[in-house]
């Protein structure tokens, strides 16, 4: 065997074989260690970081210059005209150079909702984001993997976010939205993000997990820096953060499942988290001893229920200040909750897009999609397409057919999660409501870096109270 | 002409009539039958509109092809009955077919 060679088998299966007495934060530290040491001896460069400069106007670039995968278009607020002109021009459009490589992307609704469709045909496998994933941190998440072996996994977690599950929760879930309400300033600037969108997401994911409720902040700044890794989605952070963020995951979560395992294991009455679901199952009662399906699996779930619900936090105190129409149109019938909460994912899309890999040659609006391409389904723009969702760009809360939008995905990958998320929305307006008048929004946002999480790092509001 | 029955979760019936050609997701929809929600608009590809088969009329309505399985799979109340309506036309032979709903879609 070659150096290269053997290096790259002991890369892929140090994690794999490591006793089970390793503990699996040291198991991934290790990978780490020993692929720092694999990029020194090739002499590999990391992936650079993305610089900042202002975003030119769409109409003055080429059809084939126009690089969706750009992560400034999000932060720049300036994304809609871009999707707008692929829609309208290439809504099957090829990019041949952007920093992640080659891909397609698709824009319009109908082709998107095909793509998620044929999961024969586009394969989600190896990552759902548009760059490449760590070498050496290959953790199995289903919503990366293929069916037969997805729908395996995916069913025996499913039960923790069932509805029946999630009515067991409602109660704790509003009284923690309660208590973070209750303590917001009044008439006095603060950060919507960080005081209501951040705190109750780690919250609720802290409920879901029964994770101690102290450090429920981690659970927040482990979601940004998985998403987070320049090579991964473009924004800010690094890969190294990531095996970090890996190993601090897997060290908390083994103890958390070592404790529930001794709970078990004494006779003790099991909860509704998460844990305890996975430990009452057969298919799952050990997966602590497979540590990469163990890890993607809670990684998985706390990516996934982070962003997204928190940004559609902030998202929909936006909308509405920004259709203030629609806030009385609100206040006037709280009964429209339910149907804006749908209106609010929609408007916001807080995941821009997933992506596949064709398994074959594919025809797909006038262009050939190769074996092997890259294909990106921008959520974010079927969400605005004209020809299948009217008014696209006004957020109407009592819109017709809410629910038909694309931020949770179609097909075998549909959003686990859905039904928590707009749980979890919907106890907020109800608490808003009950408590203010308006929520103003001073001054523009802050938008996230990144081409994947569509999102805000800071929003300043100012709340006034019910007379 | 002839009717289908949706028996919701808490034992509410809707008797509606049937619309030749339609699907039994657009029935329930055009009918306000609550508890189907529909979010995919018919493609397969969101299960929410699933139904349980009163077990006398699953020959009538046929089987669900594998796509159809995959998506209910997803389903915690998933029966030996249940298919998507979206995925079962509406003709004279269904005339009396009974379906239960879910206590929730997923
Ligand atoms: C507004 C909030 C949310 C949005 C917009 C969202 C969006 C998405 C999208 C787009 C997908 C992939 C769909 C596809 O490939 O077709 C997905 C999958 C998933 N989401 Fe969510 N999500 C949200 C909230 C949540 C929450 C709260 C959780 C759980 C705690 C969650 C857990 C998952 C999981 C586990 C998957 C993988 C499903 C699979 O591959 O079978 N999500 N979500
Ligand atoms: S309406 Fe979506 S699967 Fe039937």
């Amino acid at each position: 065997m070659s150096i290269k060679s053997e290096l790259k088998e002991k890369g892929r299966s140090i994690i794999e074989k490591s006793s089970a007495a390793v503990p699996i934060h040291m198991q991934i530290k290790g990978a780490h260690l020993f692929q720092k040491a694999k990029n020194t001896v090739f002499k590999r460069e990391g992936f650079p970081a993305f610089v900042e400069y202002d975003i030119p106007d769409v109409m003055s670039l080429e059809l084939k210059d126009i690089d969706v995968s750009n992560p400034f278009l999000f932060k720049q607020n300036c994304w809609e005209p871009y999707f707008k002109r692929l829609r309208d021009e290439r809504p099957v459009h090829y990019q041949k150079n952007s920093p992640f490589g080659a891909f397609w992307s698709i824009t319009r609704y109908e082709d998107i909702l095909f793509v998620d469709k044929h999961h024969e045909l586009f394969s989600a496998e190896p990552i759902i984001m548009i760059g490449d994933r760590p070498d050496g941190l290959h953790a199995d998440t289903f919503i990366a993997m293929d069916p037969p072996k997805h729908d395996v996994q995916r069913q025996a977690v499913q039960g923790v976010v069932s509805p029946q599950n999630l009515k067991e929760m409602e109660a704790l879930i509003r009284s923690r939205a309660e208590d973070v309400l209750d303590n917001l300033p009044i008439n006095e600037p603060f950060d919507w993000v960080e005081r209501v969108s951040i705190e109750l997401t780690a919250r609720m994911l802290a409920t879901l997990f029964d994770f101690p409720y102290e450090r429920r902040r981690d659970l927040a700044k482990w979601s940004d820096i998985i998403g987070g890794a320049a090579q991964l989605t473009g924004g800010a952070g690094s890969v190294d953060e990531n095996f970090t963020a890996a190993a601090e995951i897997a060290k908390a979560f083994s103890e958390l499942w070592r404790a529930k395992e001794a709970k078990k294991a004494a006779g003790e009455e099991m909860g509704f988290d998460l844990i305890s679901m996975l430990l009452a199952n057969e298919e799952t009662k050990s997966m602590v001893n497979r540590p990469m399906e163990f890890i993607g699996n809670l990684s998985l779930l706390i990516v996934g229920g982070n962003d997204t619900t928190r940004n559609s936090m902030t998202g929909g105190v936006l909308a509405l200040n920004q259709f203030p129409d629609e806030f009385i149109k609100l206040k006037n019938n709280p009964s429209l909750i339910p149907n804006m909460v749908s209106e609010i994912i929609r408007w916001q899309t807080p995941l821009a897009y997933m992506r596949r890999v064709a398994k074959e040659d594919v025809e797909l609006n006038g262009q050939t999609i190769r074996k092997g391409d890259k294909v990106v389904m921008w959520y974010v723009s079927g969400n605005r397409d004209e020809r299948a969702i009217d008014q696209p760009d006004q957020f109407l809360i009592d819109r017709k057919n809410a629910r038909n939008h694309l931020s949770f995905g179609f097909g075998v990958h549909r959003c686990m999660g859905n039904r928590l998320a707009e749980m979890q929305l919907r106890i907020l307006w109800e608490e808003i409501l009950k408590r203010f008048d308006n929520i103003e929004v001073i001054g523009e946002p802050d938008y996230v870096q990144s081409n994947f999480v569509k999102g805000y790092s800071k929003m300043m509001v100012r709340l006034t109270a019910k007379s | 002409m002839g009717n289908i029955t949706f028996i919701e979760h808490d034992g509410t019936e809707h008797i509606v009539d049937i619309a030749e050609g339609k699907t039994l997701m657009q029935i329930a929809m055009d009918n306000l039958v609550p508890g189907i929600d529909a979010d995919c608009g018919g493609s397969c590809a969101c299960g929410t509109c699933h139904v349980i088969v009163d077990s006398a009329w699953v020959s009538a309505t046929g089987i669900a092809s594998d796509e159809e399985l995959m998506m209910l799979d997803m389903t915690p109340e998933k029966t030996d009955t249940s298919r998507l309506s979206c995925q079962i036309k509406a003709s004279q032979s269904l005339d009396g077919v009974v379906v239960r709903l879910p206590e929730f879609q997923m």
